[in-house]
């Protein structure tokens, strides 16, 4: 397949080869777009709301239940207007300021949970594949994560956080921290036990043998030799994380346990509008194509990023 | 010759009810095959005094019956019994505290055992058990003795006056068991009787074939109903689960089932539904009220465990200025436009019906933002330090508004902090999963009965059709505390020497007329004094297939309280 | 292997106890009340008097020994007595429900095949469709196929389920005509008896649209993931060492690459096995499958906590030993992996 594969991972960082590894994720097609498409909904939700300036949560109800103004092209009776280009929800708000305001919520938590049950997964898959002492106890322990109903932890959760984080940051903030800690907490099992699959084959590879022959430290075989190595189960379990957790959140909002019903996010915006699917299509398509494109394009990304830092794969 | 009268204008004297609603449509039992029902809320057991729980109470209603229940008016008709008993009839002692039911003749139970008053004492006797934990006790309230001088006979001793004595053995909540069958269910024992518990024995037009518990019901026509060709279907299966939007959706526009039951649904939503062609809406009104209850006493974190929401007053909302605002701030017709369409009334009044009862002094259905704004301005209620939000004695009008998570709930929310915000409060808006807030966990900072905010937002409502109880909820000593591990149906806190007094007058008058006056001069005492803000009058909304005939809304009793009178339009 | 098998069989009992005890501790802690839904007209001291009848007001610790006893002594008696006809648990108080007053595993009982049906299906159909889509997609990596499978498994991903299930009724149910061939029903029937190829059909019918829901969610989970570690292994050494010995193609890429890259996909696969039992609670809900994930969220919601209990529970035992036979997979997938 390459001419130039080594035998081991990855080669010692340097600043040439972290230009390489951008030379060849710029060549990745579906990076590059990915990236820029995430680069734009990144400006959309975060600079949006400064060019269109109409308030999210500003109720009209005179101008309620209006169409995007695209459906005029086809529907000259539709009730459409330029103040409102993406329409209006059946309290009159408008669906383009929601998009902003909600891609705001639901973006940062999807990043936070997802890094948040990233960095625990990978930790305790690969502290558990590689010392054996730790583990029975630490797959024990996310046997009993695992096994924990997510409801009644969010309850309790709430219970017992709400009103002392009330106390110190807004309401918002303060669910935020609730809801992406519990969804951060309760989502990185699977990545763990994959890692720790690869980990527990890996680390009886000849090269694994090698460099602890040579008497490498455990950091160093597992940060150069087995995290290069598990990259990949970790990039898809990250971008499935990101669609996870913006659902999950959206679930949460809709059992009454997740943000406040007035602030809304994608995930919300998508299932509030789900009973009048029928008649008003874009309230579900354009949310539901939000999330949809976002994960596609942090996936692309991932796949991008895994390519280039695949030494095997790199410089093809 | 008061009472007399009292009792004639409680109980309007009706013909046999039942053939009056069968459209005269006659033919032989079980002749239409299959009618099937969809509640969203699966029901988990087929006796109501261990659950209480709506969808329990009617789906057991199809197969136990009581004595006498309410028809679609809320008056009161005979079931299993001649007459209604009335001091005119001579059901009614002259003193007020012993009504005797004559049973009919020749009743039977599903199994062909004839249905006797021991049976009726006999549930008496289960319900009353100190260690049954029996739903519907209640009911029972006040009953000193059940005597069975015959066969057909049952005399119940209050132990006092009782101007309202139709408490036990009427309607959906209080039916007949079978003495034979529940025997061994008595006090402790009543949980583990779980073949009784899910296919009672019963008088009414169905036995169950099959129970799966919070899943689906089979039930196949009684054999031994008391009535000649009915009932007309001859089986029916009712399913539970899912939403009040599938259920709606599965007899209006994919014509799967015949009826769906309570679907709180947003008006354009069912008008969508109904163009499906297959299935019809229709709507009652009881006494149900979707009301803001204003926090009487002071919610604020800063005060302790024993203290937040017990001492009185509010900071702000217990200036009359100030809630009256907040009343004329809000545009009723269009919550009701929004949130209930067909199935709502602008609500002005904490009882809102029967109609003797309904107080006609407020007017609510105009919004004035200028004139709340005026009104608090007039206060000195004004915005001081030019940050938008007026304040009180130097105290903010900041609120925390909350409610159950519906969606309904959630459009009335918004809405109402908007025009909160316009008259120069500051709303904070929250929601809580309907089992945490209505649940009475005094562990849970989250109950309704807690009351840890400024406003809180539901519908409350009131069995058969004296308010008395219900009116009782206003009273000083019922308000939660720690002391009462914060039960108590005074939400509010509400606390008026006048009202008590009127309400103790109230529990000693038997004139209907009169009672009806004290009940109404009450109402008006509540809104008047910042006990609530009534929102909307909300009525049952359920469907029904175009081909199902003989569906007549109840509201005072069970839904299916005429089921055995259904029947397929040909 | 045998040996560590016996061990970790012998760590899950304890492992196992432990878990009960803090999902106990757990349900204690929620806020929350059985008493919810009972109607507000009933009043306080009425309900008070209910939860008592309900066992509530004892001490926690004797809530939970109760519990245990119940449910590792009582529960295995009424197996064995209808499996063999004895009577060793008459008149023994089992684990009882609080919305039903009923023995919880008879429910559980009850429940488990429409959920086997539905979810167990989607299963197998969603692995048949994922594995040799993850195959070719990573064999011909970026081709169209893969694009194509790339775009359709993520948008399929990130579609909830209480989305795509209104959407296939409103497609298949309400806008279809009942009489076409392409109508299906939304509300699946539990009380159907399949005796005969009329309700064969019938029972496949009313399965076709929670399936079709559920099953695009696993094959683009599962997708995924196989793409992912195929593509590990296709650059691998050993790849090119057997492609220079002169391997065919198919046996390279299905005997050699295929069995390295199964190790994250079985772990995935065993993580999901429990989560059959556990129903797929959204979708169950949507199209009224009443199923274990709809007892799981009813029982939930009314705080049933007896139910709630033992419901989780059985699925910790169910998580615990599909994590030992992902494990012992391992071992025979790649006989590197030392467990000793």
């Amino acid at each position: 397949m390459t001419d130039t594969a080594t035998n081991t991972a990855a080669a010692p960082a340097s600043p040439s080869r972290w230009k390489d590894v951008w030379r060849q994720y710029k060549h990745h097609k579906g990076a590059f777009y990915g990236g820029i498409f995430l680069l734009f909904i990144t400006l959309f939700v975060m600079v949006g709301p400064y060019i269109w300036t109409l308030e999210f949560d500003k109720l009209d109800i005179r101008a309620k239940d209006m169409r995007p103004i695209y459906t005029a092209l086809w529907d000259s009776d539709a009730k459409v207007g330029w103040n409102h280009p993406l329409g209006t929800d059946n309290l009159g708000r408008d669906l383009l300021a929601q998009l902003m305001q909600g891609g705001r919520a639901s973006m940062a938590v999807g990043w936070t949970a997802m890094v948040l049950a990233l960095l625990i997964g990978t930790l305790v898959g690969v502290l558990a594949g590689f010392f054996k002492a730790l583990d029975g106890i630490l797959m024990r322990f996310t046997d009993l994560v695992l096994s924990l109903p997510i409801l009644p932890l969010l309850l309790v959760a709430v219970t017992l956080f709400r009103e002392r984080l009330l106390s110190v940051f807004s309401p918002e903030t303060g669910m935020f921290i609730l809801i992406v800690a519990i969804i951060g907490v309760t989502s990185w099992m699977q990545t763990a036990r994959i890692v720790r699959g690869d980990v527990l084959a890996l680390k009886e590879r000849e090269f694994v043998l090698a460099a602890r022959s040579v008497g490498t430290s455990p950091y160093k075989i597992i940060t150069q030799h087995l995290l290069p190595n598990v990259l990949s189960p970790i990039m898809v379990s990250a971008t499935l994380g990101l669609a996870t957790a913006i659902i999950t959140e959206s679930a949460l909002s809709f059992l009454g346990v997740g943000f406040p019903s007035d602030f809304p996010t994608w995930g919300k915006l998508l299932s509030d509008a789900v009973p009048r699917m029928t008649e008003y299509p874009e309230r579900v398509m354009l949310p539901g194509i939000a999330i949809s494109m976002t994960v596609l394009a942090v996936n692309y990304m991932g796949d991008g990023l895994r390519d280039a830092l695949d030494p095997r794969i790199r410089g093809r | 010759m008061n009472l007399k009268s009292a009792l004639l204008g409680a109980v309007a004297f009706s013909t046999f009810a039942p053939a009056l609603y069968a459209d005269g449509h006659e033919g032989e039992r079980g002749r239409d095959g299959n009618v099937s029902i969809i509640y969203w809320q699966a029901p988990s057991i087929m006796n109501p005094f261990l659950s209480g729980g709506t969808k329990d109470v009617e789906a057991a209603s199809m197969v136990i019956e009581p004595l006498a229940r309410y028809n679609p008016e809320g008056e009161l008709i005979p079931w299993l019994v001649d007459e209604i008993p009335t001091v005119a009839n001579g059901g009614v002692s002259e003193d007020l505290t012993q009504i005797t039911w004559k049973i009919t003749e020749g009743i039977k139970w599903s199994d062909g055992t004839p249905f006797t008053s021991a049976d009726v004492k006999f549930t008496a006797e289960y319900c009353m058990h100190p260690e049954g934990g029996c739903a519907q006790v209640t009911k029972f309230e006040g009953v000193k003795s059940v005597e069975t001088p015959d066969d057909l006979t049952v005399v119940v001793t209050f132990e006092g006056q009782t101007p309202f004595p139709y408490g036990p053995f009427v309607g959906g909540e209080s039916p007949i068991l079978q003495a034979a069958q529940f025997a061994d269910c008595l006090g402790a024992a009543a949980p583990n009787c779980t073949e009784q518990n899910f296919n009672p024995i019963g008088t009414g037009g169905f036995t169950v074939t099959e129970f799966k518990p919070n899943d689906v019901i089979q039930l196949a026509a009684n054999e031994n109903y008391r009535h000649e060709g009915k009932p007309a279907f001859a089986t029916i299966n009712f399913k539970g689960g899912g939403d009040a939007t599938a259920a709606g959706r599965a007899v209006m526009e994919t014509g799967e089932f015949d009826y769906a039951w309570n679907l709180q649904l947003a008006p354009d939503v069912i008008a969508k539904m109904e163009e499906g062609g297959k299935g019809v809406p229709v709507a009652g009104f009881g006494p149900l009220v979707e009301r803001i209850m204003l926090n009487n006493t002071n919610p604020s974190p800063d005060l302790g465990p024993d203290e937040r929401s017990v001492i009185r007053p509010h900071p702000f909302l217990s200036d009359p200025a100030v809630y009256k605002a907040m009343s004329l701030a809000i545009d009723r017709p269009l919550l009701v436009e929004v949130g209930y369409g067909k199935a709502g009334k602008v609500g002005c009044n904490w009882v809102p019906a029967p109609p003797a009862f309904a107080s006609d002094t407020f007017d609510c259905s105009v919004q004035d933002i200028e004139g709340a704004k005026k009104m608090l301005d007039d206060a000195g209620v004004v915005d001081t330090d030019g940050d938008g939000v007026r304040e009180k004695d130097g105290v903010p009008l900041k609120v925390l508004y909350q409610t159950s998570t519906n969606a309904v709930r959630q459009d009335f929310q918004a809405l109402i902090k908007d025009w909160l915000e316009q008259i120069g409060f500051e709303v904070e808006l929250r929601n809580v999963d309907s089992s945490v807030f209505f649940g009475g966990d005094p562990g849970s900072p989250d109950t309704f009965q807690k009351f840890y905010a400024d406003l809180e937002m539901y519908a409350n409502t009131f069995n058969g059709t004296d308010p008395q109880a219900y009116l009782a909820n206003g009273l000083c000593d019922k308000a939660p505390s720690p002391a009462t591990q914060w039960q108590g149906e005074n939400i509010s806190r509400f606390c008026m020497e006048e009202y008590d007094a009127l309400h103790a007058e109230l529990a000693q008058t038997a004139d209907a007329a009169k009672r009806a006056e004290i009940g109404r001069k009450l109402n008006d005492m509540m809104v008047e004094n910042g006990g609530m803000i009534p929102l909307v009058h909300r009525g049952r909304l359920s469907a029904h297939a175009n081909t199902l005939g003989g569906v007549a809304l109840n509201v005072w009793d069970s839904e299916l309280w005429n089921v055995a009178d259904w029947y397929r339009m040909k | 292997m045998l040996t560590y098998t016996i061990r970790r069989l012998l760590v899950a009992i304890p492992t196992l106890l432990f878990i009960s005890l803090v999902i106990f501790l757990l349900l204690q802690l929620a806020p929350g009340d059985p008493m919810a839904q009972v109607p507000l007209t009933v009043p306080p001291e009425v309900k008070q008097k209910m939860r008592e009848a309900l066992g509530l007001g004892q001490p926690i610790h004797v809530q939970y020994w109760k519990w245990l006893v119940q449910f590792f002594w009582i529960e295995p008696q009424v197996m064995i007595d209808y499996f063999f006809g004895t009577g060793l648990a008459e008149g023994k108080l089992r684990v009882i429900s609080w919305q039903t007053r009923s023995p919880v595993m008879d429910i559980v009982v009850q429940r488990i095949p429409q959920t086997l049906w539905v979810v167990g299906t989607a299963y197998i159909v969603g692995i048949l469709i994922a594995l040799p889509i993850g195959i070719y997609s990573a064999y011909k990596q970026y081709s169209v196929f893969d694009q194509a499978g790339t775009f359709v498994s993520m948008v399929g991903f990130s579609i909830p389920p209480f989305f795509s299930g209104v959407l296939v009724i409103v497609i298949f149910s309400v806008n279809m005509p009942r009489e076409s061939f392409f109508w299906f029903p939304s509300i699946y029937d539990t009380t159907l008896v399949v005796d005969s190829w009329a309700s064969f059909g019938q029972q496949v019918r009313q399965m076709v649209l929670p399936v079709m829901v559920l099953a695009l969610q696993i094959t683009a989970q599962l997708s995924r993931y196989m793409r992912a570690s195929m593509l590990d292994n296709l650059n691998q050494d050993y790849v090119r060492t057997a492609r220079a010995k002169g391997l065919s193609e198919s046996i390279v890429v299905m005997v050699h690459v295929l069995r390295n890259s199964m190790i994250p996909v079985v772990t995935v696969i065993a993580l999901g096995v429990p989560a059959i039992f556990g129903g797929a609670i959204i979708t169950e809900q949507v199209f009224k499958v009443n199923g274990i994930g709809q007892l799981l969220i009813t029982a939930l919601f009314a705080n049933d906590l007896p139910m709630v209990m033992t419901l989780t529970f059985i699925f910790a035992i169910l998580i615990v030993v599909f994590n030992l036979i992902a494990d012992v997979l391992y071992g025979i997938l790649d006989p590197r992996i030392r467990y000793d």
